[in-house]
């Protein structure tokens, strides 16, 4: 691992097949000389980069970003130019992920602020039990297709795909889409088969109030990767949206909350 | 740089030059290391085919002992089946953090060639090679067939993948077909013959995931005449592919669908899009493979003399990469552990689940290998 320091609170590190906590470490020990942009070269999988950082930096990475990046994400803001491997965004409060490439399974688990833009496809389980409260809402927006399992148990947030490179006769999502989703919202650029979406959820065609908020949303993506956002609005989308109540709302309650009317 | 493991899966790595050159054991040693946070130093393994090309016509049979008295006993074994071309120990190299693990066992490779006259009734070589490795793993104590295979061979043990790749001086052995893992046991004890791969003649297998069928799929090997004595929920898996493969000589993609066999549901959506011959396989299959199919979360690579193959459970609950680059074909549990040994590979993708990536090699034709599709 080599460090070097481009300008007064630019830093750049190269870090090849460095122990992911050595990096992580050296982060942390930057941001803390004040460091406001941090350019991570030849990453080969490090795990965990951005995790415990509450300063709003700039982490670029160039190669191939390891499991979990961003887990945890409190503010910083982080770029990786080639792929990323499984659990981007894991738990994420805050801040801004950017790929500008394909990411693996399990991409924005459990998210519960902050923007996720990925630019190709996602594998697995994305999206699965995001959520939101109050003013965290996350936003996952997806340039490619994802695999099964899309958006299951979601709770909160909107999880957004666009299948923009998707070939004829591919399906832009999974089986088991939005199975036991029960918040939140999902758009999909293009159709989604009936027998891939959970029993939980229901098809909605979007109306005009709807399509501006979703190009207010779509502006970050496509200023990131230089699309024009009538040109992905070009298509129709559709919403997936569930139609029960906190199903789960009673699971773990406590029978005297229940029985008293504390809980309904 | 030591004892950073923590809670993990396993982790496997592996390619094949489809062409047939041979590279150093560097390269896969490289790329298993870089995955080294996936296992936890209990155990870790290589497999590589086309490493003895001047004994290419023997069995090369590498066998891990627990002393070397035992040698006279083994030997006694091979003799009643074999004639013992050439033996001797298989060179390592001290490296002190094992010995602070585990004492090492002593492995010793006999180059072997079958004698006429010991086959049973109905039974073809390759049955009698499984026969003679079934008898040295169960009736000799302390001693166990670690790989069978022609041209090929298993180097395994408890350590990190860098402290067994070391070990057994990797590098100094070329092979075309590489595969690798690093472990981290759950449910089963990390010892030396618990480390992946396992291998049965030269079929050999790594495995990331866990086994739940594995009550079923034992007794249904055991009653062709496997016996599973390595402790582990993979080794059984190399049995069924033993079995589906070379006896009932099923085509790979049939071998995978009685392996990691489509849901009920999905194979009524294949009659809905009216594909019956599929159809009426993949029930087949269901049906008379029911005790080979393969339950609980993997990625599996499975390699032999005429290629590899990688491929998940049905709802991939392990990850798989698989990269190509020219003549080669990868594939790994992360993307970052192919980019160390090529960086910009031509392709990369992450396959879908129960969908295999097969890469034969490019001399493979139907009449000599096995046939790929159904």
């Amino acid at each position: 691992m080599e460090v070097k320091q481009l300008n007064e609170t630019t830093y750049e590190i190269v870090c090849r097949t460095a122990h992911y906590k050595i990096v992580n470490q050296k982060i942390r020990e930057l941001v803390n000389k004040n460091a406001s942009k941090i350019i991570l070269r030849e990453v080969f999988g490090q795990r965990y980069i951005g995790t415990g950082i509450k300063e709003p930096i700039k982490i670029e990475i160039h190669g191939i970003a390891g499991n979990d990046l961003g887990i945890f994400l409190y503010n910083p803001k982080i770029e990786v130019f080639g792929n990323s491997q499984d659990c981007v965004g894991n738990t994420m409060m805050k801040g801004e992920i950017i790929v500008r490439g394909h990411a693996g399974d399990v991409c924005g688990y459990g998210m519960r602020g902050g923007k996720v833009y990925i630019e190709g496809d996602v594998g697995y389980r994305v999206g699965i039990h995001m959520k939101g409260y109050k003013e965290f809402v996350p936003t996952l927006i997806i340039g490619g297709k994802a695999g099964n399992f899309f958006g299951e148990y979601m709770a909160g947030g909107k999880l957004i795909l666009l299948g923009l490179n998707r070939k004829t006769g591919e399906d832009i999502v999974g089986d088991y889409c939005a199975t036991g989703m029960h918040g939140g919202i999902i758009y999909v650029r293009g159709e989604v088969p009936e027998k891939y979406l959970g029993k939980e959820v229901k098809i909605f065609e979007i109306d005009e109030k709807e399509k501006n908020l979703l190009k207010e949303e779509l502006k970050g993506f496509a200023n990131r990767f230089g699309l024009s956002v009538e040109e992905i609005m070009s298509k129709p989308f559709t919403k997936i949206v569930p139609v029960s109540a906190r199903p789960y709302g009673r699971l773990y309650a406590h029978r005297w909350g229940i029985a008293s009317g504390v809980i309904k | 740089m030591k004892n950073y493991s923590e809670m993990s899966g396993c982790g496997l790595a592996g390619f094949i030059n489809r062409n047939g050159e041979r590279v150093s054991g560097k390269y896969i040693f490289d790329s298993i290391t870089s995955m080294k946070e996936r296992g936890n130093g209990m155990g870790a393994g290589y497999a590589a085919y086309g490493i003895y090309p001047n004994m290419a016509e023997y069995y090369a049979f590498h066998i891990m002992i627990d002393d070397l008295d035992k040698i006279t006993e083994i030997t006694g074994v091979l003799n009643r089946f074999f004639h013992i071309v050439k033996s001797e120990l298989i060179p390592t190299k001290s490296i002190s953090s094992l010995y602070k693990k585990t004492t090492p066992p002593l492995f010793y490779r006999y180059f072997v060639t079958p004698k006429n006259d010991v086959k049973l009734p109905l039974e073809t070589e390759e049955d009698m090679v499984v026969r003679a490795i079934m008898t040295i793993n169960e009736k000799i104590a302390g001693a166990y067939v670690i790989s069978s295979g022609k041209n090929m061979g298993a180097f395994k043990g408890v350590g990190e993948p860098d402290e067994i790749g070391e070990f057994f001086e990797i590098d100094q052995y070329q092979g075309n077909i590489w595969i690798a893992h690093t472990r981290f046991p759950t449910n089963t004890p990390g010892w030396w013959g618990g480390a992946h791969p396992f291998t049965v003649l030269d079929w050999s297998i790594v495995h990331n995931g866990e086994i739940t069928s594995y009550g079923t799929n034992k007794r249904y090997v055991e009653m062709y005449g496997y016996k599973c004595t390595l402790l582990t929920d993979t080794e059984v898996a190399a049995y069924i592919f033993d079995l589906l493969f070379r006896k009932h000589k099923l085509p790979i993609k049939a071998t995978l669908l009685a392996i990691a066999a489509p849901f009920w549901k999905d194979i009524d959506y294949i009659r809905e899009k009216k594909l019956d011959k599929i159809n009426e396989l993949a029930m087949k299959i269901r049906e008379v493979y029911s005790s080979a199919m393969l339950n609980g979360p993997f990625a599996m690579l499975f390699a032999y003399k005429d290629g590899l193959i990688g491929f998940n459970d049905r709802i991939k609950l392990r990850p798989f990469v698989a990269a190509i680059n020219k003549d080669t074909v990868y594939m790994a549990s992360e993307e970052s552990a192919i980019r160390v040994i090529c960086n910009n590979p031509e392709k990369v993708w992450m396959p879908k689940a129960g969908e295999p990536v097969i890469a034969l090699m490019n001399n493979c034709n139907s009449d000599k290998c096995h046939p790929a599709c159904i």
